[in-house]
């Protein structure tokens, strides 16, 4: 057992805070929750491009840089201490290259991987439909043959980026006679191509970040299906634990945490420090240790990713109980700082320009998006204790 | 508006309790609108506190919805105790002179009158406060709307030089507390019946949603892991009901119930948010659109939550209640 970091690994982190600090100086972005969802800047991920910090675990033959998960843990979780504007290759970095990888033929991957990897393009997750949130299996965007080309119909929904993406994986119907999960293929769609249109969803915090994708007889030729032809949803089972396992679960209001211990070390109240109040004290210490819980959940599914093994339950618990706690801060927050707790970004008096009270509505989504908290659960008893399966 | 004021002043006569069968109509239609602000800070206090006179004047203008009215005691400590008055009334040969700032005041930014708190003496505590009644056109108040959560408008309020005759005085001079913790009870009590209304709105738009919302060919309110939810979210309202409503009858037949009150606030700051938030998760991504209606409730609970004192400040009466 070894809980240290390497003095490579320990350099590489301080020059991840170096490159952030000098960003933030320069007035490049704000540190402030959800950033790196609600931010989105092709220029600061072209530099992180420059400092080998996308693509990080990927094969020198594509160029990347073969290092282990757990160095890109480090550089994640260093970025999301300042939630940096990483929303442009997040996405492709996280979860579609690793599928391309995978999945894709190798054409595919001399076509996609160095442009993610240089942040040329930006692509976002197509999966839900209004019918098939939890239920991937039931996506009814059809794609059929003809020709040389996939002739695409159909609505996604909650695509975040999509606005912005140059690029969209898409689960869609290949096959209407098989059973449904063998009927699903992968595809890699320009979202350039005529027929897409996509339209913005404004979510509950305010702010434009998902979007309804329409498909209307968009034309893909076919060599963008990644991987067999009805593959796609064993495919996708196999990439969503990816999705599932990072930093980015439990950070995403990180600079609340740090800023509200900050907080109730200096604020007075009745003359005494908020952090001497017996129910503040506990609350807060309570939080780091779940924090750091946490935390030792997202490395663990890090180093078994590094020993070239792929995760089995843990990435599901892992995003299950880090999500809760990201929830628990916010609300803890609103609490601490009281009738405060409830001002907004940019109202006079609101304490950490409203990041609390911001956090508190983004919270909402933490335990829904990329799988739901029940959803995981269920997957932790299930695959993970070998409870049997309700029949349905 | 005048539901529980007497005939004389154009009211109704209703009770306390069949006032708050209207809150929870409020709450669970999510309203916005003075109604809060003025009948229940504004006229309860004045019916509380105001001489015949006063009540003469304001009253019955309340009544017929003529005037808007607030209640402005919270000042930059952000709490609801008297050491939290800072704002200073100084007498003058006419009247009054007000200075100071008061701040989460609700609708303060439409108010016609604001009821205000104000300190006569330094170090006296609760016994050096009294209450005035005075026109937002004053010279020399400034109001600024603050942005919350829930998109309520609370205000900071700034008195600079405010100056007030006489009349503006409600009650006796060192009297202002006193008022105040008599109408307390009735602001949290009507304030909690509105968090059961929103409760109880927000648990049926999801019970309805998990009827129809399919998934895996079933609606998900098959599944246990969703029904254990649902069941959890009723013991939250029922409980907001019966604690409120107990607290409420009390409070109509003119019993002691500070311990019930604070139950009630309790009970209601944490299940109405709890309530919310579990109606989210049930909702899935849908409810996280500004286009769906759960988010008003969402953010109106975790406002209501924090008005008036969350839970843990009431546990501590109920706790003191309890001789701890
Ligand atoms: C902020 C945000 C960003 C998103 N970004 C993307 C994106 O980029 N691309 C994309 O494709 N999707 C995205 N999503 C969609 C997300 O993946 C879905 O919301 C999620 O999978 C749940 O689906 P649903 O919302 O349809 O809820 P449903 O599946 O309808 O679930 C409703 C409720 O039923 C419960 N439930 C369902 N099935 C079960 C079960 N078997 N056992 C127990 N409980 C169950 C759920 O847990 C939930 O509480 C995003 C969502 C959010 C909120």
């Amino acid at each position: 057992m070894d809980f240290s970091f390497t003095k490579e690994q320990e350099r590489l982190r301080q020059e991840v805070r170096d490159f952030l600090e000098t960003k933030v100086t320069d007035g490049e972005f704000q540190v402030k929750s959800n950033g790196w969802v609600e931010s989105h800047s092709q220029k600061f991920s072209k530099d992180m491009s420059r400092r080998g910090w996308i693509g990080m675990t990927w094969p020198k033959e594509y160029g990347g840089h073969n290092q282990s998960y757990i160095d890109r843990a480090i550089v994640m979780e260093e970025m999301l201490t300042y939630q940096a504007p990483i929303g442009f290759h997040f996405l492709a970095d996280r979860q579609v290259g690793p599928a391309i990888i995978h999945f894709g033929n190798d054409e595919q991957k001399k076509t996609y991987l160095p442009k993610i990897i240089n942040a040329d393009i930006s692509i976002a997750i197509g999966l839900s439909e209004p019918n098939a949130g939890s239920d991937l299996v039931s996506v009814k965007t059809t794609a059929m043959e003809q020709g040389d080309f996939y002739i695409i119909n159909g609505q996604k929904v909650w695509t975040t980026g999509g606005h912005r993406a140059d690029y969209i994986w898409c689960l869609v119907r290949t096959d209407l006679n098989a059973p449904k999960h063998k009927a699903l293929s992968e595809f890699i769609v320009d979202v350039k191509t005529p027929g897409i249109t996509v339209r913005p969803i404004i979510n509950m915090a305010g702010v434009h970040s998902f979007n309804e994708i329409f498909f209307e007889d968009v034309k893909v030729p076919k060599e963008n299906l990644v991987g067999p032809k009805n593959r796609g949803f064993y495919q996708l089972m196999a990439q969503v634990d990816y999705e599932r396992a990072g930093l980015e679960r439990l950070m995403q209001n990180y600079p609340l945490f740090k800023n509200l211990v900050e907080y109730a070390k200096k604020e007075k109240r009745n003359g005494n420090p908020l952090s001497k109040d017996p129910f503040i004290r506990n609350k807060l210490a309570e939080l780091e240790v779940e924090y750091q819980v946490g935390r030792l959940f997202c490395y663990q599914v890090a180093w078994t990713l590094s020993q070239g093994r792929i995760p089995n339950y843990e990435a599901a618990l892992c995003k299950a109980f880090c999500t809760q706690f990201e929830q628990r801060l916010s609300d803890a927050a609103t609490r601490v700082l009281g009738l405060y707790g409830q001002l907004m970004p940019g109202s006079k008096y609101a304490p950490m320009d409203g990041d609390a009270a911001d956090s508190y509505l983004w919270s909402v989504s933490y335990t829904i998006q990329g799988g739901t908290l029940e959803v995981l659960k269920n997957i932790v008893a299930t695959r993970g204790l070998g409870l049997p399966v309700a029949k349905s | 508006m005048g539901f529980v004021f007497p005939e004389k002043y154009g009211g109704m006569e209703g009770s306390f309790l069949d006032l708050t069968v209207l809150m929870e109509e409020m709450g669970r239609a999510c309203l916005p609108g003075p109604f809060f602000s003025t009948v229940i800070l504004g006229g309860i206090s004045l019916l509380e506190g105001g001489n015949e006179k006063q009540k003469e004047r304001f009253l019955p203008k309340i009544a017929k919805g003529e005037i808007i009215l607030t209640l402005a005691v919270t000042e930059v400590s952000g709490n609801y105790e008297p050491e939290g008055i800072e704002t200073r009334s100084v007498k003058t040969e006419e009247g009054y002179t007000i200075d100071g700032t008061k701040l989460f005041v609700p609708d303060a930014h439409i108010a016609d009158y604001i009821l205000v708190a104000a300190r006569t003496e330094e170090g006296k505590g609760n016994n050096g406060i009294a209450l005035f009644i005075i026109d937002t056109k004053s010279p020399g108040i400034t109001v600024t709307p603050l942005k919350t959560i829930s998109g309520d408008k609370q205000c900071e309020v700034r008195f600079e030089g405010v100056k007030i005759k006489e009349d503006a005085l409600i009650g006796g001079l060192n009297n202002g507390w006193s008022i105040i913790q008599k109408v307390w009870p009735k602001i949290v009590v009507a304030r909690c019946a509105e968090m059961v209304g929103g409760a109880q709105e927000a648990l049926g738009m999801t019970i309805n949603y998990a009827k129809e919302r399919e998934q895996f060919g079933s609606p998900i309110g098959t599944l246990q892991a969703v029904q254990h939810y649902c069941a959890d979210m009723v013991a939250d309202v029922d409980g907001c009901r019966y604690i409120t409503y107990q607290a409420a009858w009390m409070l109509s037949c003119g019993l002691s119930c500070d311990k019930e009150v604070a139950m009630a606030k309790a009970w209601c700051s944490d299940a109405f948010r709890r309530v919310t938030a579990k109606g989210h998760q049930i909702h899935g991504a849908i409810g996280f659109t500004e286009e769906h209606d759960l988010h008003l409730y969402y953010k109106k609970a975790k406002t209501w939550e924090l008005f008036y004192g969350d839970s843990n400040f009431h546990r501590e009466i109920v706790a003191q209640q309890m001789g701890l």
